[in-house]
């Protein structure tokens, strides 16, 4: 790596750095061993909290089950906030203010609630209201929806943005109307260059679906819970849990980065392509 | 609406404990987010390396896995110091992760001439960064990291889930109490949510305003 804050070292400042790399280093063992200390001190390191990761094989079963739960939640909702997603952005960008209007109040309401009110709409609200009992699942996915669906909404508009405008201009001047524009000539364009911003939302979705542990719909998290209570290895069941969402995550945005830096190279000449990432941003 | 103007008192301690929840993560996360983007972009190996393991590890867990090695992990280990404390160092150590690399964007949004005329004036790596690149970065950081302390607000209903008492608790307290009246009690403190978060955008935009300079 190299930057501008520094110069290429020097013999004397490379002496500097490796002391400081040292002193860097030495700063950071202290740390993990006082962690870990702690840890044994607190029977941690206990072989009986570790002897069920491989000798109870309905451990790794129902840590499979739980990761397919949450996968599932996350693709009904992504598949949900997409289609939602696609309706709200087209509204906001219409030209008529009946559906403008309406559309950025409904982007603005769902981007600036807590997701969890979201749910509890569902999940506490259905039930009470209107009589109607939604199983956590759909609780969660719904609620996932309405603010993924608005972000997305978000995400598509700045994609449509980033094209040049003589797409807009040629689609019109051949005579297609405003909607035939919209669909065949913008969507489809503004669908590959959003591409990477869609899928790190989807790391945040994937990782927001850790709130149906607050409902009580078993997956990851909640099922990491139970079984920790029967096993007594809440700390190493959490690190697994942790793990899991950790390599699915890193693995998403690597493809994330990997895509960017392909369109970047392959979009028509005049694209804003960083312009979406940036519009959007990671905000956990 | 009864439900919510006869327990006005519930609803404000519990978003007092929110505003009081998202003042100290937001200090925290800026210190611990600000060591960590230097760490990052500073010329020691191995502080670079940790700083980045760092943002990879805490970006990519969700919030309700970094509440429970605080609230559940840290007793295991005989760390007990209460639920709101818990809530703010896991609130904390979360944003911190996204300030950090909010902070280094802005670190490399600073014009790299800045840099090159501090060093060409024999400034060392800590002045550089401190006198001459650090002031301006956070200048063009003050937009991504209000929407950063917007998502840290919506994030303490989190908290709700782990004992602490704040908005959300207030108005689930509410709606055990009050069935008939859920729809009402979600919208009002959906809509307190929604004016802290204005509030808090309209700070920034004038923090925003008070710090700019003409480049």
């Amino acid at each position: 790596m190299t930057s501008v804050l520094y110069d290429v070292a020097g013999p004397r400042t490379r002496q500097r750095i490796l002391v400081w790399s040292l002193v860097g280093s030495a700063v950071i063992v202290a740390l993990l061993v006082v962690a870990a200390l702690r840890l044994a001190d607190n029977g941690q390191f206990e072989a009986d909290k570790y002897t069920p990761f491989f000798e109870e094989p309905a451990l790794w079963r129902g840590i499979a089950r739980a990761l397919r739960a949450t996968l599932q939640a996350a693709a009904y909702a992504l598949v949900l906030a997409t289609i939602l997603g696609v309706l709200l952005a087209v509204g906001r960008m219409s030209h008529s203010q009946w559906l403008r209007l309406p559309s950025i109040g409904v982007i603005e309401f769902f981007r600036g609630v807590p997701l969890l009110l979201l749910i509890f709409f569902f999940f506490l609200g259905f039930p009470l209201a209107f009589g109607v009992n939604l199983p956590a699942l759909w609780a969660l996915v719904f609620g996932l929806t309405l603010y993924n669906g608005a972000v997305i909404a978000e995400i598509i508009r700045a994609g449509v943005h980033a094209l040049p405008l003589g797409q807009t201009e040629a689609a019109l001047a051949i005579g297609l109307t405003r909607g035939q524009t919209m669909r065949s000539v913008l969507l489809p364009q503004a669908f590959r260059i959003m591409l990477p911003a869609l899928i790190s939302q989807l790391v945040v979705l994937l990782k927001d679906t850790s709130l149906g542990f607050v409902i009580g719909y078993v997956e990851l998290l909640r099922y990491g819970q139970r079984a920790a209570e029967q096993l007594d290895n809440r700390i190493q069941l959490t690190v697994v849990v942790a793990a899991i969402y950790i390599v699915i995550n890193l693995s998403l945005s690597r493809l994330a980065t990997w895509i960017e830096s392909r369109q970047r190279r392959v979009a028509a000449p005049g694209t804003h392509v960083e312009e979406v990432t940036e519009a959007v941003g990671r905000q956990g | 609406m009864d439900a919510v103007f006869q327990n006005l008192d519930l609803i404000r301690q519990g978003f007092t404990t929110t505003i009081t929840l998202t003042l100290l993560s937001a200090m925290g996360a800026l210190v611990l987010g600000t060591l960590i983007a230097a760490m990052r972009v500073s010329p020691v190996p191995p502080l670079r390396w940790t700083g980045g393991f760092y943002v990879q590890v805490v970006r990519n867990t969700p919030l309700t896995v970094v509440f429970f090695f605080f609230v559940f992990g840290l007793p295991e280990v005989g760390i007990v110091v209460g639920f709101y404390p818990f809530a703010v160092m896991a609130l904390t150590v979360y944003t911190a992760s996204f300030v950090a690399e909010a902070v280094r964007s802005g670190i490399n949004s600073v014009p790299v001439g800045q840099a090159e005329a501090s060093r060409s004036v024999g400034m060392t790596f800590t002045q550089t960064l401190g006198v001459i690149v650090l002031p301006q970065a956070l200048r063009s950081v003050i937009p991504p990291l209000a929407s950063v302390f917007i998502a840290l607000l919506k994030n303490t209903s989190i908290a709700f889930a782990f004992g602490v008492f704040e908005g959300t608790s207030a108005s689930n307290v509410l709606i055990n109490r009050f069935g008939s009246q859920v729809l009402q009690i979600l919208l009002i403190t959906a809509l307190v949510y929604l004016a802290l978060a204005l509030l808090m955008s309209a700070a920034f935009g004038w923090l925003e305003r008070a710090v700019a300079i003409t480049r």
